[in-house]
């Protein structure tokens, strides 16, 4: 081993670093081919314009303009959409044969997984930015204030990192870019459309409004929905947090365990 | 620590019922190029992948410069450089994006990073096109980048698994003159390959893998002799015609006759003598071929030799 390595970090330290180093890439990689960033965008541009415009008149709810309604919505299932983008990534690393580079260096074994769910935070901060600046073109106000715009920011960026590291456990699991595409999107479009994103829950029947009450983008939505709207607010932000972390906690170790195992 | 550089005793490995290696033994003294001749599916790549730690075996132990792989795997990742058969670099960054990313990941001190990468970039002729993506690249230029970004941290044993398969002859060529710098400049080598061509330029010693077990082992030249090292083929007008060449060709060497019918193959030790005889031979019978082609045996002829059956599952 040469002498001009650094052998004097820490382990912590190490794992970070090589994620930053696999961020970096990434990163470069989605402004380098922004073609991630343009469909990750258009898609919940669809989305606004078909809610805000072609159903948004007959759905009422009670005390929103709907506008404001659905935007807190739009914003979750851009971030729970968007995290299917870092299972599609790690399986195409896996299949390019990229991955079992990483793996024969002296790396830390949750970089190429933490560079991944990191560098798709950034890719899904530039897309809120851009999926706000629409909402605002058609009509959607923040009623609380800057800062709280700030938190649900913040309080989206986590949910997606969680969901990021689901989707890396299904990207490492389904052997190609097709096969992580086709088992991640069933699973978001549930947790997604089964939620109060677009709707109220409680015209959905019994069983079905049971899960859209206790699942985590419901949770986010209500917290999202409260940091723009105004209303009793810490307790849903602490209900979204306590998802996100506790999917972290769950999917990351799994993920990595995945991943040191060979496929 | 022995003299050995690369260690392996009764290394196994199965997926599911598929008994990939089956108590393979090698050792490759420090300084030394081992080549792993096979057939796709034989066991090579599973071979490397449990010597570079990617895969845990089930039976056996390996070390790599004394560091046990199942044990000690980062210390083993510190001392090896891997190449793939796929070109394991990233197609949207630029080679050098490439270089001194695995610079990061190796964790070379930040002011060696970018002069590494430069070196490696001007030693495998890759400076000009070192600002380009990858995705620009012809494959040599990727397989020259992939060997590059595995000795970024002067790994003093390589691993390269299949380095030039899918390369044109060109490509192939440039590769070959890198790699046997390599080696002058006393890299410890393990490679794996499909072509004897390949295994006798690079190789100071050969291991003929089939089925995940060593079926041969020797130096090239070695081998040959074991093999008869030649291959003289004449094609004749007809069965008949190919079918009495045969028999009056057998004593010079083993004749016998292709799937073609009429194509006849004599293995020889001897190939300068064996042209003139089988040609005066012929000439006596009577018998003009349409051609007559001297040829160095290929994995083909090793295995139909060794095993009695074709190198099997080719692509």
């Amino acid at each position: 081993m040469s002498e001009a390595t650094l052998a004097h970090r820490s382990r912590v330290a190490w794992a970070f670093y090589d994620a930053l180093a696999v961020a970096q890439r990434n990163l470069i990689a989605l402004f380098r081919v922004p073609t991630t960033l343009v469909f990750s965008t258009v898609q919940p541009v669809i989305f606004v314009l078909m809610f805000r415009y072609v159903f948004g008149g007959s759905i009422q709810i009670q005390g929103f303009r709907y506008v404001d309604y659905l935007m807190a919505g739009i914003f979750v299932q851009t971030v729970t959409f968007g995290s299917i983008n870092s299972g599609i990534g790690l399986a195409q690393d896996l299949s390019t044969g990229l991955i079992e580079r990483f793996r024969s260096l002296a790396m830390a074994r949750s970089a190429v997984l933490a560079g991944r769910t990191l560098a798709d935070s950034v890719r899904n901060l530039i897309v809120i930015v851009l999926i706000i600046t629409v909402g605002f073109l058609v009509g959607f106000r923040v009623h609380t204030g800057p800062l709280a715009l700030l938190g649900a920011v913040a309080l989206l960026l986590l949910f997606g990192f969680a969901m990021s590291w689901l989707m890396a456990l299904i990207g490492l699991t389904a052997g190609s870019a097709e096969a992580a595409q086709a088992a991640s999107f069933p699973l978001m479009a549930v947790l997604v459309f089964a939620s109060n994103a677009f709707v109220q829950t409680r015209t959905m029947p019994g069983p079905l409004r049971a899960f859209a009450d206790h699942q985590p983008v419901t949770a986010t939505v209500d917290a999202a929905r409260a940091l723009l709207n105004g209303g009793p607010t810490a307790g849903k932000v602490l209900g979204s947090v306590a998802w996100s972390l506790a999917v972290v906690a769950v999917f990351a170790p799994l993920a990595v365990r995945r991943y040191r195992r060979s496929a | 620590m022995t003299g050995a550089a690369i260690l392996a005793e009764g290394l196994g490995r199965r997926f599911g019922d598929i008994v990939a290696v089956d108590g393979v033994d090698l050792e490759v003294p420090a300084g030394t190029v081992l080549g792993l001749l096979g057939p796709n599916g034989a066991g090579k790549t599973t071979i490397v992948r449990i010597l570079t730690t990617i895969l845990r075996p089930d039976r056996g132990r390996a070390t790599v410069l004394g560091l046990d792989v199942a044990r000690q795997p980062q210390a083993v990742r510190t001392v090896i450089g891997l190449a793939g058969q796929y070109a394991a670099v990233d197609e949207n960054l630029t080679g050098r994006e490439n270089l001194r990313m695995v610079g990061r990941l190796t964790h070379q001190r930040r002011e060696v990073i970018a002069p590494r990468a430069d070196e490696l970039l001007a030693r495998f002729d890759l400076s000009a096109a070192a600002d380009r993506p990858v995705r620009t690249y012809s494959g040599g230029m990727r397989r020259r980048l992939d060997l590059a970004a595995a000795l970024v941290h002067r790994p003093p044993v390589l691993f390269l698994d299949e380095p030039t398969t899918g390369l044109d002859s060109r490509g192939r060529s440039d590769l070959w003159a890198v790699i046997g710098e390599l080696v002058a400049e006393g890299m410890t080598l393990l490679l794996t390959t499909q072509y004897l061509e390949e295994a006798e330029r690079l190789a100071d010693r050969i291991m003929v893998i089939d089925g995940g077990t060593v079926i041969a082992e020797g130096t090239a030249g070695e081998l040959k002799r074991r093999l008869g090292a030649t291959i003289i083929e004449v094609r004749l007008a007809d069965a008949t015609a190919a079918g009495d060449a045969r028999g009056r060709l057998a004593g010079t060497g083993a004749a016998e006759v292709h799937d073609d019918g009429r194509t006849v193959a004599v293995t020889v030790a001897d190939p300068g003598r064996a042209v003139l005889e089988v040609v005066r031979i012929l000439d006596a019978a009577g018998l003009t071929p349409e051609w007559l082609t001297v040829r160095e045996p290929t994995l083909d002829d090793v295995f139909l030799q060794l095993t009695g059956h074709k190198a099997a599952a080719g692509e």
